[in-house]
């Protein structure tokens, strides 16, 4: 096995394990390769086979699952793509999913476009140590767990909370309304709590963008009389296409695969006017039992990912590679 | 920079300073409602005439804490040493030893990148049934160990690319081994990415929250988020006590963040660039 790199010199000899401790006779390149050839892959293996056993396939298996009607205990019943037809054409699962889209609204374009706003600000205004504080703070709530920003926003937006005694004080007492209990205003409710947790990520992905924009392409625009609205669409925005590209995905992806906010601040409801495809997978493999149904969510779910998320990466690196 | 207006400057750091405020608000709004004495129903912002700092005590004790730290620590301690020795010799393997078909690899590991969390949760439950570790925390630990390795190998490959192979031709010259070159050489010198690995994975298991709720039933074998998932169905309705309990949940992160927050962010915006 060890000799099966590097075995270009007809006088290699072979050996079955063991590892070079000759002195430097031949050229380097040589016995390079033949040490960590194949031999190199023992290195990988470890990390390879967790991902293997604990990802690889269960992934496999949740294809596998969404072929079958099974409610986790009985016989599972082959039922062909019919998991599939249901996923797109239920009424119910239709809505839960364009919950998703409407989410990344929230979590992924407000937090991207109000980045821009703060990074820029930052940016021209304060290099010092305001501009670390205010990226600080607004990193917090990433590092937190998200079903504690779920818990603090939940008491926030209550009956009693801080967002109806603030609108109470301001004399708006008439728009007081549980948010994340009523139909219209539950969804983006739940959104607000995803803008507030991304937001931090994207400033800080989107300054230190900036910071590696070339500052002549600043003078240039300002002696050509640029102000400041001109030289942020045509310096600024051209400059950040790789970090948009990437806040894009890791949003989009954070907002398509929900979970722990939803949970916590609504549980889906009222009705099914919160719920996420992460919440139903969820529901359906473990309390209703459809483990079939839930595995094809599952697979559409990861499909809707990578059909959202491939295009930004390859929009955003054509420009650098 | 210094074309900016007088009038913009001050209506943009007043923006910013409202942002900050925002961010804020909810951290400070749990607090006020955590110190209000226990079975009244705390409104807004208000702070306590009598501040009852003692209800992080009782909150300490109700949700039993103690146990769910101890709980939280074996998760990281079974996670992130193992996660991070074998991300390191895989990124090691791959990204300066070059192996042969090591692309292959990497391919296979950029797919987990993207993969929602949600997608294998089902297949690992029945997995870790079959295995015997339900209820255990291993159930937690190995699919977290094997979740994390897209990133972790990633970030570990982008680190080993960058360093000289004339590096790794020295030692060999002076009779060291793979393994010796891996530890004496590699190791000592791949410690801030090493180090940024740590927390990131730190953070990220001690949050985890859905595999701790589908993996394990009793809330002493979770993770911190885990845990705080099934005190909120406990205490949801003592807003006291629930917000005092989710403050004091979420501290420890708070506190690795505020103290390791260079590295912190450095890793997180690396590792998206790349990714």
């Amino acid at each position: 096995m060890t000799s099966a790199v590097g075995s270009t010199s007809a006088g290699a000899p072979t050996r079955a394990g063991g590892e070079d401790r000759q002195p430097p006779v031949r050229p380097y390149r040589k016995r390079w390769g033949r040490t960590a050839g194949w031999l190199g892959w023992l290195w990988v293996l470890p990390a390879l086979s967790m991902y293997g056993f604990f990802v690889l396939r269960p992934l496999l298996t949740t294809m596998q699952y969404s072929l079958y009607n099974w409610n986790g205990i009985g016989r599972a019943e082959w039922v062909g793509l019919d998991n599939y037809l249901t996923v797109v054409t239920d009424s119910d699962l239709l809505k839960i999913i364009s919950n998703a889209f409407i989410l990344i609204v929230f979590f992924s374009f407000a937090p991207v476009c109000l980045g821009l706003l703060v990074a820029s600000l930052v940016r021209r205004l304060s290099a010092g140590p305001f501009g670390t504080v205010v990226r600080t703070v607004l990193f917090l709530p990433q590092v937190i767990p998200l079903v504690a920003a779920g818990i603090a926003w939940t008491w926030l937006l209550s009956t009693d909370g801080l967002v109806n005694q603030i609108l109470r004080a301001v004399g708006l007492g008439g728009v007081t309304r549980a948010w994340l209990g009523e139909f219209d205003t539950a969804l983006p409710s739940v959104g607000v709590i995803g803008t507030w947790v991304m937001l931090g990520l994207c400033t800080i992905l989107l300054v230190t963008g900036m910071s590696k924009i070339d500052p002549a392409l600043y003078e240039a625009a300002r002696i050509d009389g640029a102000g400041p609205v001109r030289e942020f669409f045509a310096v600024t925005l051209p400059s950040l296409r790789q970090e948009i590209g990437v806040c894009l995905t890791v949003t989009i992806i954070a907002a398509l695969a929900s979970f722990d906010i939803v949970y916590i601040s609504t549980s889906g409801g009222p009705g099914i006017q919160t719920t996420v495809p992460g919440l139903e997978i969820y529901r359906l493999a473990f309390s209703q039992r459809q483990v079939g149904l839930a595995s094809a969510l599952a697979v559409v779910l990861m499909v809707l990912v990578l059909v959202c998320v491939l295009p930004i990466q390859r929009l955003t690196r054509e420009e650098k590679a | 920079m210094n074309l900016t207006s007088r009038g913009e400057r001050l209506t943009g750091r007043i923006f910013l300073i409202a942002l900050v405020v925002v961010t804020l608000l909810p951290f400070l709004s749990m607090l006020s409602a955590a110190l209000q004495p226990r079975g009244t129903v705390p409104t807004g912002l208000a702070w306590p005439s009598d501040p009852q700092w003692g209800n992080f005590g009782a909150a300490f004790t109700a949700a039993n804490m103690g146990v769910l730290l101890r709980s939280s620590l074996l998760i990281v301690v079974g996670v992130v040493p193992i996660g991070v020795v074998i991300a390191t010799m895989a990124g090691f393997g791959l990204g300066h030893l070059r192996v042969p078909g090591g692309r292959i690899a990497f391919g296979l590991l950029l797919l987990g990148l993207t993969l929602p969390l949600e997608a294998v949760v089902t297949p690992l439950y029945y997995q870790m049934r079959d295995l015997g570790l339900l209820n255990t925390r291993w159930a937690i630990i190995l699919p977290l160990i094997g979740l994390y390795m897209p990133f972790s190998v990633f970030w570990m490959r982008a680190h080993f690319t960058t360093v000289p192979k004339e590096l790794s031709e020295a030692a060999r010259v002076d009779g060291s081994n793979t393994w010796q070159l891996f530890w004496r050489i590699h190791v000592p010198l791949a410690r801030p990415a090493i180090a940024s690995l740590t927390i990131l994975l730190f953070l990220w298991t001690w949050n985890q929250f859905l595999l701790a709720i589908v993996l394990v039933d009793d809330a002493t074998k979770r993770t911190m988020a885990g845990a705080l998932g099934a005190f909120q169905g406990q205490w949801g309705t003592d807003l006291v006590l629930l917000c005092a309990g989710s403050l004091l949940i979420l501290t420890p992160t708070l506190i690795v963040f505020l103290i390791f927050q260079r590295q912190f962010i450095k890793a997180l915006i690396q590792g998206s660039l790349k990714g």
